[in-house]
Order: C-alpha cells, then structure tokens, then sequence
C-alpha cells in the first residue's frame, strides 16, 4: 500500500527554509519568490493527496498516524514525532495549504518593492513548517513546538519592517502577551501529563473519562488552562491587545498570521481538546461567555476606526470570538465550519485592503479614500462579494457559518449568547459596510499625484516627474495615479472570492436538505454527534435565518444611509454621543489599563532592580574583585623591581631563613 | 690526616665568599664567577663527607654537579652575550626590563 506521507507536509517548506537561508543571495527575486511559492504549493498538493487518501476510506477509519522518530523518553513517559491526520485536521491543513499558498503568490506582488523581499519570503515559509507541525501533530508536546513556532514567526513578521519603532513595540506585544497565554497552555498540557501520563490525544482521550470526573475541579482547572492558552493565541479577552497592533507587520502577513491560519489555532486546540472541554461544562461557560463578550466588544471598537486595517483586526477578534462561543455551546464543529469559512473571506478581505494600500500608495486612512470603485476594478468586485460574506448575507460563505452558530447557540438555551451574537451580526453588517462605503463608494476624498491621463500609459513618466518633489516618507518609489494592482495579487483575489461565495456550500444541512451536512458528516468521526445537541424545528431555523439575514440587512441598510446618501447622520451621531464614541475610539482604553496595572510596575520593578541589584550587587561584587586585587599587586609589585641582585638577596634571605628554622628543630 | 671540620670550614668560607660575591657585584660575569665558587664549595663539603663516610657516594655526586655546572656556564655566558649585543652593558643594575 502506498501511503501518502504526512510528514512531506511540513517538511516543504522546512525545506524551502533551509535552501533559502544557505542559497538565497543567489537565487534572486525570481529564484526565491518560485522556491518559496513552490514548496507551499507542493505542500498543497501533498496535502490534497492525504486527504483523498483519507476521503477514500471508510468513517470509522479516517485516521492515519505517522511516526517520524520518538522525540524522547524520560521513565514511562514518551513524546514522538509523530503526525495525525483525521478530518479535523485535514480541514485545517487544507485551509493551511490552501490559503497559505495563495498568500505566498500574492506577496510575490506586494512585496516586490521591498529591499528584504528574501527575508520576508524566509519567515513566511518558517511560519507555513510551524502552522503545519501545530495542526498535524498528534500530541500536544509536538503541538507546543508549533504553537511556539508560529508565535515567533508572527513577532517576526509583525516587526518585519524593523526599522519602524511602531513595527517593533507592536511585535514584542504580540509576543509577550502571547507568552502569558502559552504559559496558561504549558501549565494545562503539564496537568495532562500528570495525572494522564502521556501527551497523545488518542491516550489522553481515552484516559480522561477513567481518571477525571467529569465536571470536577482537576478537569476544570486543565481546560481552563488550556483556554488561557487560546486566549492568547486567538486574542480573546483578556489577551487580546496584541492583534489589532499585530497590523504593523506587511498586509499579506495580516492575512495568512493574523486572520486565516495562526489565530485560528486557539479555536482548533479547543475543537481537538474537545473530549476533555466537554467533561468540564464550567469550562465550556466560560468558553461561551468570553467567545461572546469578545465578540460583541471588538465589534463595537470596529465601528469607529479609521485605519482600514484596524477595522479589520477587530472584526477578526470579534469573528474568532464566534467561532469561541460556538465550542463554548457544544457546536464545535460550527466552530471549524467558520474558522474554514472566515479564513476564506477574512483572508480575502486583507489582501484586498493591501491591494488598496497598494494602489493608494501606502495609505491606510479610510477618511482618505473613496471612489475606488472605478479604478480598481477586481479588487472592488473581490472585497465586496467578501464583505456581503462576512455580513452574512446567503448565500455567501460567511452566513452559513454564523447562522449554524446562532442556531446552536439558540438551540442549546443560551439565550443571552444568542441575542450577543445576534448584536454583534448586526454590528459586523455595519461596520464591514462602512468600510466597504468609505474606500470604494462616493467621491474621492484624495489627490492623485499625477493630475493627467491613463495610468498604464503614463504611470512611468509619472513616476519620473513624481519622483523629484516625493513627500512619502516610507514611499517605495512608485507614485503615480491610483491603478489596479497587477496579476500576482488580483488572481489569489480571485480564487479566495470564490470561495467567499461558494466555501459555505459544504455546511448546508438541515432545513434544506435531509440529513446532516456535508461538514458535519465529515467531522463526525472526530467530535461525534455533540452529546446534547438538540435540532431545531424546521420552521424555527427559517425564522432564525430570516432574523439574521434581516439583522444583516439593516446593518447594510444603515451603513449606506449615514456614510453614501446622507453623511450628516454619521456627524450627527458622532456628537451626540462624543462619550461613547470616544471610549470606542480608544478602544476603552483597555492598553492603558493594561498599562498602568501591569505594564508600567512592571517596568518600574524592573527598573529598580536594575538600579539596585544588577548595578550595586552584581556590578559592585565585580568591581569589587577587582579593586582588591588591584590594591594588593600594587603593593606586590614593589617586589619585582627587575633588578638580579635584589632577588638574589631575596633568596639569601630566605635560605638563611631555612637554615635557622632547620637549625633550631 | 686532615680532619673533616677543616674541609667543611674551609666549604664555608669559600661559599659564603660566593654569595656575597653574587650581591654586591655589578658584573654579571664576576656574579657568574661567584655562583662557581658556591657550587665548588658544595663540591668540596661532598668530596670531605664521601673521605669521612668511606663512601662513593659523595664523590659522584660531584660529578654530576660538574656537569650541570657546564652547561649552566655554557647557557649563562650565551645569556650574558646576548644582553651584551642588546644593551652594551653586563652591569646588572643597568637591567631591569623586568620591573613590575
């Protein structure tokens, strides 16, 4: 039998890495953007060809466990390299894959400009070989070293552009509060260790309902320490400062880090964790509330920012609190279904606001643009089929993820989550729209460089005469009128707006056809049928369908009115309610909280201990050592003074001194 | 015959001779000539012992500090000529390189 190899996954862009490191000054831009973009697509392909392979067999018997090496052994206690691919995981690593690969070929184009194109491309692929190794390993010591991997590789693209001190404070927060997060998940796997013995999920598992009791203390605390880990990695209350400053990093990084993959690794560690979540229903409240809460806030801070990208940081919190309070319900596989469907439009709605930055040269301030309709055409068509997903409009990806979520949130009794995420629907219609309005739609709120013609038949003479009287401090030497972006960036567009659209189709279920869905079915081996998943009646799904298609609607509705028809209204609200938009404005001011609790004593703290042991203690020991020894070689040294007949009186001296001694014994 | 207390005077004399020789010279060579004169009264203290003892011992142990004697001539007069060409001088409080 010829079994596809799992470990060929990972090991392509491991791979891609290590040639890039040892020959990529030779390779040039061409060499190195078709190495890495080729070992992400081969590991594309080999991951298709996994999953076919897996496809192919029967349910029961979707499950394929490779071992590379045994890691170590320490007593009865062993870790191996070893990777799992079930359906879980194959969705996982075909979102990976998928999306990775046509990120890689979008920053082909985005990243053209830039002086360390190969470095940028580097990281990328060391990203891609650690999101693998997290989603494929099938323990979770192994899933640690990828957790692990891809938090470095976020802090160094988020500070890829280093030498902007923004970039860097913004990379060191996303890996600092990252640490507190993965601390929380050290601790959780280290209780698994201990009262389990073991690492693997397939041993876990199976110990678990022996040695816990299910809603007792012990699995409580381990899942709520797993949790914390999550929170961390998917920026969930209260970790979740980091992301929305993680937009710093370059825009396609935004996209595969920041939205589509790393984010999501919270959600999938709960989702595989889930045997163990389910034994803890104080856990799965706590899961449920702060998925929700999350959810509601960051949206409401998503309503008023200015920075394209921001807005879309916060929807990516506010979305990835959805997929936490699906798990939090029960419904982890409504979870999965929307981390698959968000990375699709999440995805797509990043690279589209970088191909805008990009054709506005570097500029990120919505208020700043306006029009853009008209001049770059596929990026608009591709953002708003993405932002009509994300709103949850049918039948588009984004509304058969989020409403399978409602339902099971409805369905389960948790009325108030519902009604929150019902709200936060609501907002995420508006604000995606206000966004949407705001670049593409009305006047254009900016001046063209150059004043005259066709951008493609002038745009290098404009550039010339652009180039003398430059303003941009971080321009990459391209001005020049707003056009489209070229074809590298436009065709992943493309295929990832395909997949707005048509990627939910794979979760419809029940009303419309009998049975469960397709994803459902597919994931059941893995989670199988939640243990108190109650169905709705068909009329009742319709009638939640319809108040969250309506929900959406009104959202669309208003964003039209108060920033297309009727500016005004936008002002107006502004002013009456200054307070509170203030408060959203500054994002409730939750960094200076976090500030001034933690961060500044810390640093305080930090500061005295400076002050006090390293530079009186340490220093002072140090020197002290020195300064003795100085003293007495001083006097010392008045001995050595170069002359033979001083020492040879030294030495008649000190026989005579051994001749009395003798002599007086 | 001569008793062994006149030898080991005679010793005596002729060593402290030399060390006094070695500290208030100025010439490294004379200082060299002084350490001879310590070694042969150790020779001689060797040889009145070795006619005491009516033993050999003492008598070839002679010989082997003739022979170091030698060679500590042979690299000492290089050193002296060596520092004679560097500095001009074999007056030893003319040489303190080595001061600490």
């Amino acid at each position: 039998m010829n079994l596809p190899m799992l470990w060929i996954i990972p090991a392509l862009p491991l791979a891609a890495v290590a040639l890039n490191l040892l020959f990529g000054d030779r390779l040039g831009k061409k060499g190195t953007s078709f190495l890495a973009c080729g070992a992400v697509g081969l590991a594309f392909a080999a991951a298709i060809r996994a999953v076919l392979t897996l496809a192919a067999r029967s349910p029961e018997e979707r499950q394929m466990v490779e071992t590379a090496w045994t890691w170590f052994r320490v007593g009865d206690f062993s870790a191996d390299v070893s990777f799992l691919l079930d359906p879980l995981s194959a969705i996982m690593v075909l979102v990976v894959t998928g999306v990775g690969f046509l990120i890689h070929i979008y920053s082909i184009g985005y990243m053209a400009e830039d002086p360390s194109f190969r470095r940028f491309f580097l990281y990328l692929n060391l990203f891609m070989f650690a999101m693998l190794t997290l989603v494929l390993a099938d323990n979770y010591l192994l899933m640690f070293v990828g957790w692990e991997g891809v938090g470095l590789c976020s802090y160094l693209l988020i500070g890829f552009w280093h030498e902007k001190q923004s970039a860097t404070d913004a990379g060191k927060k996303a890996f600092i509060v990252n640490r507190i997060g993965d601390f929380g998940f050290l601790l959780g796997v280290m209780f698994l260790i201990a009262w389990t013995g073991s690492v693997n999920y397939e041993r876990v598992f199976a110990a678990a309902p022996h040695l816990f009791v299910a809603g007792g203390s012990i699995i409580t605390l381990a899942t709520i320490l797993l949790f914390v880990g999550a929170t961390g990695k998917s920026a969930q209350i209260p970790l979740f400062v980091w992301l929305p400053d993680a937009m710093e990093g370059p825009t396609p990084v935004s996209a595969l880090i920041h939205a589509a993959t790393m984010v999501t690794a919270g959600v999938y560690m709960v989702v595989r964790s889930h045997v163990l979540f389910e034994m803890a229903p104080a856990t799965l409240e706590v899961v449920a509330v702060i998925g929700a809460a999350t959810a509601l806030m960051a949206a409401t801070i998503g309503l008023v920012q200015n920075d394209i990208k921001r807005v879309l940081a916060y929807s990516t919190v506010s979305q990835l609190g959805y997929m936490f309070f699906a798990c939090g319900v029960g419904a982890f596989g409504a979870g999965i279904f929307h981390v698959m469907t968000h990375a699709f439009f999440k995805a797509l709605l990043f690279l589209g606001a970088g191909s805008v930055i990009y054709g506005m040269h570097h500029e990120q301030d919505m208020r700043k643009m306006g029009g853009l309709a008209g001049k770059m055409p596929i990026t608009h068509l591709t953002m708003l089929l993405a932002t009509i997903a994300i709103a949850g409009i049918p039948p588009f990806a984004g509304f058969w993820s989020k409403d399978e979520i409602l339902a099971k949130a409805f369905a389960t009794g948790h009325y108030g989550i519902f009604a929150a995420g019902l709200l936060g629907a609501l907002m995420t219609a508006f604000y995606m729209f206000r966004l949407y309005v705001l670049t593409f739609r009305g006047k254009p709120r900016f001046e063209e460089h150059a004043a005259h013609g066709h951008a493609d038949a002038h745009g290098h003479d404009a550039h010339a005469a652009h180039g003398a009287h430059d303003d941009h401090g971080h321009d990459h030497g391209h001005g020049g009128p707003v056009k489209e972006s070229p074809w590298s960036m436009t065709v992943p567009l493309s295929i990832l707006a395909v997949l707005s659209v048509a990627g939910g189709w794979v979760g419809i279920g029940k009303p419309f056809i009998h049975g469960e869905s397709w994803m459902a079915t597919w994931l059941e081996p893995v989670l199988g049928h939640g243990p108190h998943m109650k169905h709705l009646s068909a009329p009742a799904e319709f009638a939640l369908m319809g108040l969250s298609v309506a929900v959406a609607a009104f959202g669309i509705f208003m964003a039209f009115r108060a920033y297309l028809q009727q500016p005004s209204i936008a002002t107006a609200v502004r002013e009456r309610f200054a307070g509170v938009h203030n408060a959203l404005y500054n994002k409730y001011w939750v960094d200076e909280f976090y500030g001034a609790i933690a961060v500044t004593p810390i640093h305080q703290g930090a500061m005295r201990l400076w002050r006090f042991w390293d530079e009186k203690v340490v220093d002072g020991t140090v020197n002290g050592v020195g300064y003795v020894l100085e003293g007495v070689s001083a006097l010392l040294r008045l001995f050595q003074t170069g002359y033979v007949g001083t020492y040879a009186l030294f030495i008649a001296f000190g026989v005579l001194a051994l001749f009395l001694h003798f002599l007086r014994s | 015959m001569i008793p062994v207390e006149w030898s080991l005077a005679l010793s005596a004399v002729l060593f402290t001779i030399g060390v006094v020789g070695v500290l208030v010279r100025r010439n490294a060579l004379v200082i060299f000539m002084s350490i001879e004169l310590m070694l042969n009264a150790a020779n001689l203290a060797f040889v009145a012992f070795a006619r005491q003892q009516n033993s050999l011992d003492g008598q070839i142990f002679v010989f082997f500090v003739m022979t170091v004697a030698a060679a500590e001539v042979a690299v000492g007069l290089a050193i002296i000529v060596n520092v004679f060409r560097l500095r001009e001088t074999v007056f030893v409080d003319e040489i303190n390189l080595l001061k600490g």
